[in-house]
C-alpha cells in the first residue's frame, strides 16, 4: 500500500507539473464551458418551460462526454509508453513492487487529475442551479455516469499505453479504440437483430445514456465496472509479457 | 550471496544466455565481463526479477530469484546501463521516491536520502531537476537510487559507459569506497576496469561463461607465466647477470625507453610474488639503488581475445 502511495504521488506530481495536463484541462473546460453555453441557449430558445432533464442535461452530459473522448487518452497516454520510451520501466520492475502495484498508483493518478477536471465542470450547474432551482439528483446520476465513463476510459486508455513505447500511438490508438466501443451500435442496419443485441450490450452508447437521462440502473454500473476490471486485467497481462518477450 | 545453476534465457529462437553457473560469495565484488550482446545484461535483469530464466535456477541471499522475486529485489540496487531517469523529478525527490517504494519511511527515510546524496556527491544538485543534469551527475543518480535502501546486493550494468574519463574515475572511486558494505556485480566491456575494481572476473561471450578467475589468475592461465618489471639504479650486464641467475626466472628481458634513464628489465618466471622478493633482494644485497618492481599485467584486451581464442568451435 506505501509503495502504491509513493508511485500515485509521483505520478500526480508528474501531472501538476507538466504542461500537459494544463493543455488538457483548459481544452476540457473550454469544451465543457461552450457546451453549456450552447446547450443552455437551445433549451432557452426551443425548450424553455419543457423538461430541463430532457432538453438540456441530456444534450450536455452526452457533449461533455463527447470531450472526455478526445482528451482523456491525453491523460494516460503516457503513463508507461513513456516510462517503456525512457527505460525507467526496468527500474521500476527491479524496485519491489508487483505489477498490481505499479497499475493501482498510476490508474489512481489519472483518475485523480480526471477527477480535477470533471469537478472543476459543477461550477456550471451549480451556478444554474442558484439562477433557478432543479432535481438535482438527477444531475447527480448524471455525473456518476461520466465519472464511471472517464474511469473505463483510463482503463483502456493505459491498455493501450501498456503496449507502445510512443505516446502519439497510445494516445490515438486509445481514442480509436474508445470511439469504437462506444459508436459500435450506431448504425443499427449494420447487422441482424441478434448481432446488434450483443452489439448493444458491449456498446458504451447504449449504457451512458441512461445515467445522462438520470437513471442509475445497476446493469450500466456493471458494466463499467466490467470493461474496467476487463482492462486492468490485459493491462496486467501486457506489462508481465516481459518475462517472455525479454524487451521492456 | 549469489548462486547461479544452469541459467539460460532464450528470446524466441535467440539464445541470450546459454549455460551460465557461478557463485558470489558475501562481500565480493565480482566484474561481469564480455563484448556488448555477450549475455550479462540479461543476467544481471534476471538476478533483479525483471524476467525469470528460461532453464536453470539463481538465488540471491538464499532466496530464488523467481519464487520470492519481491524479497530478491529487496536485497537488491540496481543500477540499469546507461540508465535515464524521470527527468521532470528534482534529484531528491526522486530519492524519496525510490526509498519509499523500498519501504523506508519516517526519519530513517530520512537519513537514508541525506546519506547518499552525502556518499556519491549530489549535494549541490539536490533541488535541481534530473533531466537538467550532466551525464556524469544522472549516474550519480543512479548509484543514489540503488545504494538508497543499503542494498546487501549492488548490481551495476556498465556504471561508466558514456562517462567522460574524470567521472569515470569518480565513478570507479565510488565503487571502490562500497567495499565492505554491498556485495558488487558490475559489468562492463572495458577489459581494464574490472581490474581496477574487482577481487574475481567472470568473462561472458556468447551466453557462456569462458573463465572465471582473479585478474592475475587469468593471466597466467593465459599465458602461464608472470612478467614484471624491473627498474634499477646499476650497470646493466651485470644486473642481468645477477637476475638471470636467480631461481624461478625464466627469462631477463632489456625493456630500455628513452625516456628512462635507468635500467628497465622485464622479468618473465612461473611464479609471481616469490620471484618479485628474490629479485628485489638480490639488487638490494649487491648495493644497486632499487627504483621499481611492479607486475606487469597482460592487457585483458588481449587476455580476452586469446580466451576467446580458446573456446572450442561452435561457440
Amino acid at each position: 500500500m506505501n509503495r502504491t502511495w509513493a508511485l500515485y504521488k509521483k505520478e500526480v506530481r508528474s501531472y501538476f507539473v507538466s504542461p500537459l495536463f494544463y493543455v488538457v484541462a483548459a481544452v476540457f473546460l473550454s469544451l465543457c464551458g461552450f457546451f453549456f453555453y450552447s446547450d443552455l441557449n437551445f433549451f432557452l430558445q426551443f425548450g424553455f418551460g419543457m423538461d430541463i432533464i430532457g432538453n438540456f442535461f441530456q444534450l450536455l452530459f452526452a457533449d461533455m462526454s463527447r470531450a472526455m473522448l478526445i482528451t482523456v487518452p491525453l491523460l494516460t497516454m503516457r503513463l508507461f509508453a513513456e516510462e517503456r520510451k525512457l527505460g525507467t520501466i526496468e527500474l521500476l520492475f527491479t524496485y519491489p513492487l508487483r505489477e498490481r502495484e505499479v497499475y493501482a498508483g498510476k490508474f489512481c493518478a489519472a483518475a485523480t487529475v480526471f477527477l480535477v477536471m470533471l469537478g472543476a465542470t459543477l461550477l456550471y450547474p451549480i451556478h444554474l442551479y442558484t439562477v433557478q432551482p432543479y432535481a438535482f439528483t438527477v444531475v447527480a446520476a448524471g455525473y456518476c455516469g461520466l465519472l464511471l465513463l472517464g474511469l473505463m476510459f483510463i482503463g483502456v486508455g493505459l491498455f493501450v499505453s501498456s503496449l507502445t513505447d510512443s505516446q502519439v500511438v497510445a494516445g490515438v490508438g486509445s481514442v480509436g479504440l474508445l470511439f469504437l466501443l462506444w459508436s459500435a451500435s450506431w448504425n443499427e442496419a449494420s447487422g441482424s437483430d441478434r448481432v446488434m443485441g450483443v452489439v448493444k450490450a458491449f456498446s458504451t452508447f447504449e449504457h451512458f445514456s441512461n445515467f445522462s437521462k438520470g437513471l442509475i440502473d445497476s446493469t450500466d454500473v456493471l458494466y463499467f465496472v466490467f470493461v474496467v476490471v476487463f482492462f486492468t486485467n490485459l493491462t496486467l497481462r501486457s506489462l508481465e509479457s516481459r518475462r517472455w518477450r525479454g524487451r521492456r | 550471496m549469489i548462486e547461479v545453476r544452469n541459467l539460460r534465457k532464450q528470446f524466441g529462437s535467440t539464445v541470450a544466455v546459454n549455460d551460465v553457473s557461478f557463485r558470489v560469495q558475501t562481500g565480493e565484488i565480482i566484474g561481469l565481463l564480455g563484448p556488448n550482446g555477450s549475455g550479462k545484461t540479461t543476467i544481471m535483469r534476471i538476478l533483479t526479477g525483471f524476467f525469470p530464466p528460461t532453464a536453470g535456477t539463481a538465488w540471491v541471499g538464499g532466496l530464488s530469484v523467481e519464487a520470492d522475486s519481491i524479497a530478491v529485489r529487496r536485497l537488491i540496487g540496481y543500477l540499469p546501463e546507461s540508465v535515464v531517469l524521470y527527468p521532470d523529478i528534482p534529484v531528491a525527490r526522486y530519492l524519496r521516491f525510490c526509498g519509499e517504494v523500498k519501504d523506508l519511511t519516517g526519519n530513517k527515510l530520512r537519513e537514508r536520502i541525506e546519506a547518499v546524496i552525502e556518499a556519491v556527491g549530489l549535494g549541490e544538485v539536490r533541488h535541481r531537476e534530473i533531466g537538467k543534469l550532466s551525464k556524469g551527475y544522472r549516474q550519480r543518480v543512479g548509484l543514489a537510487q540503488a545504494l538508497i535502501a543499503e542494498p546487501a546486493l549492488l548490481i551495476l550494468d556498465e556504471p561508466t559507459v558514456g562517462l567522460d574519463p574524470s567521472q569515470v574515475i569518480e565513478i570507479r572511486n565510488l565503487i571502490r569506497n562500497l567495499r565492505g558494505q554491498s556485495t558488487i556485480l558490475l559489468s562492463t566491456h572495458i577489459l581494464h576496469e574490472v581490474s581496477l575494481a574487482c577481487d574475481r572476473v567472470i568473462i561472458i561471450h556468447r551466453g557462456d561463461i569462458i573463465a572465471e578467475d582473479t585478474a592475475e589468475g587469468l593471466n597466467r592461465r593465459v599465458q602461464g607465466v608472470f612478467q614484471t618489471l624491473v627498474r634499477v639504479d646499476g650497470p646493466l650486464p651485470e644486473v642481468v647477470g645477477a637476475l638471470r641467475s636467480l631461481p624461478g626466472v625464466d627469462e631477463v628481458i632489456e625493456d630500455a625507453v628513452p625516456s628512462d634513464a635507468a635500467t628497465r628489465l622485464r622479468i618473465v618466471s612461473r611464479e609471481g610474488e616469490p620471484v618479485r622478493k628474490a629479485i628485489a633482494r638480490a639488487i638490494v644485497d649487491r648495493g644497486w639503488s632499487l627504483i621499481e618492481v611492479s607486475p606487469i599485467q597482460l592487457t585483458l584486451e588481449d587476455l580476452f581475445v586469446r580466451l576467446v581464442r580458446q573456446q572450442p568451435s561452435g561457440h
